[in-house]
Formats: structure tokens, sequence, C-alpha cells
């Protein structure tokens, strides 16, 4: 175990370089001059060539990406331009929020698919799978944009159930959370249904069945069990894009987590924070997929012995 | 009649899809309102017989910016798609053709792309380049090619091994006509699943990126930043946010369901 983790972490290196290396590039991509870009176009020519050695864009390009790496493996993210502080601790304030948010979206969108996945691939073909799947479908197709401000119109405004905006105890957790686990709820639903579906004529659900176990019983107590396999590595796929899909949900409830502070970073093009939000995104994606393939293999001991 | 009873999916998804194309085609044209017409006398106009949607808060007419919206949106979409089917089928299929050491290189290349979320690759370079339709098609390609290029691989390696394509070679064709007359048509049906699928999945990002103030800009109307705008006047009038948010939702599950058909079909004459 301890040996396959080093060659994971070992093969999860020139991914992350590659991650490093494209964050690097974003600021070279910027139209024109990025320095003018940021400060505007009547800043004085010494407050220009102060930001351009600050940020180091005076050097050589294979420089600059040397000092970036390095800087990098020190855990510096160089200096916000808009905020005056360190790149590295704005994003150690505001992270928790979205890893908090992240991880409420995950779990409603477990809470939704299990019954609803279960209810279909038990009765596939049936007025429960229809209705399930149907409302599957429509949990994809409606959009996060639209979801928030329908969820807040219903639950806060008509209701005034739950707060508006705003990161606080539970309750300004709910709506978010909703928003942001719905679609995933209904991507999880499907596979589950589907790989249910698989299951049902497998061998040892005919065995389950012929000692005199009733379909129900068979299905939850053996079937569920392999069906599951498929639906955690999908859990894990989408838990990276459940981070960046944060990024919209942060906007809609004005939760103050990395999404947002990528956003402001955007409008005041802070390209050092910029860059920073974005690293920190991409590279916690990397370790979600990570930390996937290594559930897979707990959960499936076949995938182990490979 | 008997079609629409054994494939659903790809009933609903073909006449939702043939209602989006044409109101985005023929829409602006038919229609006689200006979506860029101000008239404070209507500020946040209920809908009414002369306003099906009602009106926004500068009293533009909201069925005439949610149809105008429709062909920014599907406009920019299927061409992100397509340009991404291109990009990904070159490098897809080049690598699988070429095999080996070239293979191995590219295919790493592409995980490395892929190692970076996609909606948060579109963000940053939307942001970088600056709003505008032509960065925002860059922006929405370079997150989508990458899943094209995976497909396309597969697919001509997978189907490299199979009798008839070796039956072609070994008659002596060469790559190009392999490519051309034997891949491609067999390529056609999971590429074409996947691109439809792919189509829904732009709308929902282009919107959101609209959303954010990244795509298209005010005063054009997209469905994005009509929901952008909307979101303000959510107390007093929400139709401002009802009125795109059901458009996007609509012509997703359009396209996902049409998706959905074609697979079915698909994997019913395998």
């Amino acid at each position: 175990m301890t040996r396959q983790l080093l060659r994971r972490l070992a093969a999860l290196l020139p991914v992350a370089l590659g991650v490093a290396t494209l964050t690097f590039a974003l600021i070279h991509l910027v139209p024109g001059d990025p320095v003018s870009a940021m400060l505007g176009d009547y800043a004085a020519p010494a407050d220009v060539a102060q930001m351009r050695h600050d940020l180091k864009l005076d050097l050589p390009l294979w420089k600059q990406y040397g000092a970036f790496l390095t800087a990098l493996a020190h855990g510096d993210l160089g200096q916000s331009i808009s905020q005056h502080e360190p790149v590295a601790r704005l994003i150690g304030e505001h992270y928790p929020a979205t890893l908090e948010l992240a991880g409420a979206g995950l779990v409603v969108a477990i809470i939704i698919a299990l019954p609803l996945g279960i209810i279909a691939g038990a009765d596939a073909g049936g007025p429960g799978d229809i209705a399930a799947m149907g409302f599957a479908i429509l949990g994809i197709s409606v959009p996060h944009i639209y979801l928030g401000p329908l969820l807040m119109i219903i639950f806060s405004l008509r209701l005034g159930w739950l707060p508006l905006t705003g990161r606080g105890g539970f309750a300004h957790l709910v709506l978010p959370a909703l928003t942001m686990g719905t679609a995933l709820a209904a991507i999880l639903a499907r596979m589950l249904r589907q790989s249910l579906v698989q299951v049902t004529g497998a061998d040892y659900m005919r065995t389950a069945r012929s000692k005199g176990l009733s379909e129900r019983a068979a299905l939850i107590r053996h079937g569920l069990r392999n069906a599951l396999t498929p639906v955690i590595t999908l859990v894990g796929l989408e838990t990276g894009a459940l981070l960046t899909g944060s990024i919209v949900t942060e906007m809609i409830f004005s939760w103050p987590g990395l999404g947002r502070l990528l956003m402001t970073a955007i409008n005041n093009r802070d390209y050092p924070l910029v860059q920073g939000c974005v690293l920190t995104f991409a590279l916690s994606y990397v370790v979600v997929n990570l930390v996937t393939d290594f559930l897979y293999s707990a959960v499936d001991p076949r995938i182990r012995l490979r | 009649m008997r079609m629409i009873h054994r494939n659903p999916s790809l009933a609903i998804g073909t006449v939702l899809v043939t209602i989006l194309m044409l109101s985005a085609i023929i829409g602006p044209l038919a229609l006689h309102t200006d979506p860029f017409m101000v008239d404070l006398s209507r500020v946040l106009a209920a809908p009414s017989r002369s306003h099906w949607f009602g009106c926004d808060s500068l009293g533009r007419d909201l069925f005439a910016r949610v149809i105008w919206a429709a062909r920014l949106s599907l406009g920019v979409s299927t061409m992100v798609v397509a340009l991404s089917l291109a990009v990904g089928a070159v490098i897809g299929g080049a690598a699988a053709l070429a095999g080996g050491w070239i293979d191995g290189f590219v295919m790493r290349g592409v995980d490395i792309v892929m190692a970076f979320p996609g909606f948060l690759l579109a963000i940053a370079l939307a942001a970088i380049l600056g709003p505008g339709l032509v960065d925002l098609v860059i922006a929405l390609t370079a997150m989508g090619w990458t899943g094209y290029a995976r497909l396309v691989r597969g697919e001509v390696l997978s189907l490299r091994e199979r009798e008839y394509i070796e039956g072609a070679r070994a008659l002596g064709a060469r790559p190009a006509r392999l490519l051309l007359h034997h891949l491609m048509p067999a390529l056609a049906g999971p590429v074409a699943v996947q691109a439809t699928f792919g189509v829904g999945g732009i709308i929902i990002a282009e919107a959101a990126l609209s959303f954010l103030g990244l795509g298209a800009r005010p005063p054009t109307p997209s469905w994005g930043n009509m929901l952008d705008a909307g979101r303000a006047f959510i107390l007093v009038a929400p139709h401002l946010t009802t009125a795109p948010g059901v458009a996007i939702g609509l012509s997703v599950l359009g396209f996902n369901l049409l998706g959905d058909g074609l697979a079915q079909l698909i994997g019913h004459r395998r």
C-alpha cells in the first residue's frame, strides 16, 4: 500500500508541474502589457518599472519560470496587488469556506442520489424509475445560475425559512449546498440506476435469489454493494468539478470563499492573486482525483492486484 | 408513432432542439420588437399581451431579448463544439495513427490539460483575454477539446484492430483513405453523441461566464448576463430571472434528451 502510494505521488509530480506551468503562462497571455493593464495607461513610468521589477517581468522568461517554481516550492505565491497582502495568506483565509461549501454540496448530492438511484434501479422501466429519472434529467438541465436565485426566491423571500446570503451557521449553508449538489445528485442517480440494472443479471444475484432472498433484499444486500463502485469513482471525478462549480455559487450567495476571491482578483486585474487562486483550485482538483483512485482500490480489491 | 414510444428521449429532444434552432435562426428576423429599445415607462413591467415575458430594468422587451440571446448562445455553443471537435479529432486521431512515442507524448499533454478543471481554465482564459465573443469561443474551446481527443483516439485505436480495417489495409488503402472512408463513418456515432451532450454543457458554461461578466457584454443580450442583471430585482420582478433561466434549462434539457436518444439509437444498432 505504501509503495503504491509513493508511486502514485511520483506520477502526480509531472501533472502538478504541468498545472503550475499553465498557471505561470497565464500572465504572459494577457494581451499587450500586463503591468500597464494593472496600473492603467496613465501610470508614472517609475511605478511601471517598479512593478515590472517586483513581478520579475524584467527578467528573461526562463529565469522568471525558475523563480516562479522556486517560490512555489517554498509556498510563496507572491504579493496581491489590490489587497497588499501575501497571496498565500489570502488564499489560506478563503479556502476553508470553499471546502465547507463543496463538502456540503457533496453531502447533499449523495443524500439525494442514493434513494433516487435505488428507486429507479430496483424498478427499471416502472413508474418509480420514470419519475426518478425524469427528476434527474431536470436536475442536470437546470443551471446553477438559475437554481440559486430560484431557491432564494422560494426559501428566503417567500417562505423566509433560510437566510439569503453570506456565511454563518448551518442555515446559511443549506441553499448554496442545494444549488451545488443538485446537478451532481442527478448525475450520480443516473449512474447508480444504470449500475444497479447491470448488476441485477449477475450470477451472485441469481444465487442470492435462489437461496430465498426477496428481490428487494437481494438488491440492497448484494447488488448495491457492487453497484456502488462506479458511483464512487464518479463521485471522485465530479468532486473536482464541484470545487470549480463553487465559483458561480459563491458569487450568487456572496459566499466568502476562494471563488469570490478569484472573481474579485479578476475584476481588479490582480494577476498574482488570479494565478494563486487558479493554482489552488487546479491542485485541489488533482489531489481529489488522486484520493479517488485510492478509494476506488479500497472499495474494489480486484483493482489493487494490478 | 412507434418510434416516439420506443425512444421518447429522441423524440422530445428533437422537438426541443428544433424549436430552439428555429427561434435562434428565424426569431430575430420575424420579431418586430427591438431588443435594445429602452422605454422607461415600462420599467420592470410584468408579462402582458404586448410584452409576453414582461420588460427588464430599462423597459426593454424580455421576449425579444431572450430570442436574440438564443442566437448568441446557440451560435457560440455550436461553434465551440465544432472547433473543439475539429481540434480534438485531429490531435487524437493523429496520435492514434502515429502510435509509439508520439502517441504517448501527445496524450501526456492531453492528460495535463485535463488535470486542469475545464471551467476554471475557461474562466482564467476569459479573464486574461478580456471579454468579447471571440475570446469567449477560445476560452470555451480550450476547455472542451480534450474530451474529443480522448474519444477519437480511443475509438481509432479499437477500430484499427477490426477485420474490415485490416482488410482495407491489406488491399493497399493509404492512411488518408482509411481515415475518410473507413474510420470516419464508424466514428460518427459516438462522436455525435458526445457532441450533442457537449452543446448542452457549453450552453451552461457560456451562460455561467456571461453571468460572471466574462462573456457577452451588455447591452448584447445573453441568457447569462440577463440572469445576472435580473438578480438585483429578484424581489420585485422575479420574471427577469425566470425568462432566461427557463430558456437555458429548456435548451440544455433538449440537448441532453437528444444525446440520450442518440446514444440509445446507436446502442441498438451495434
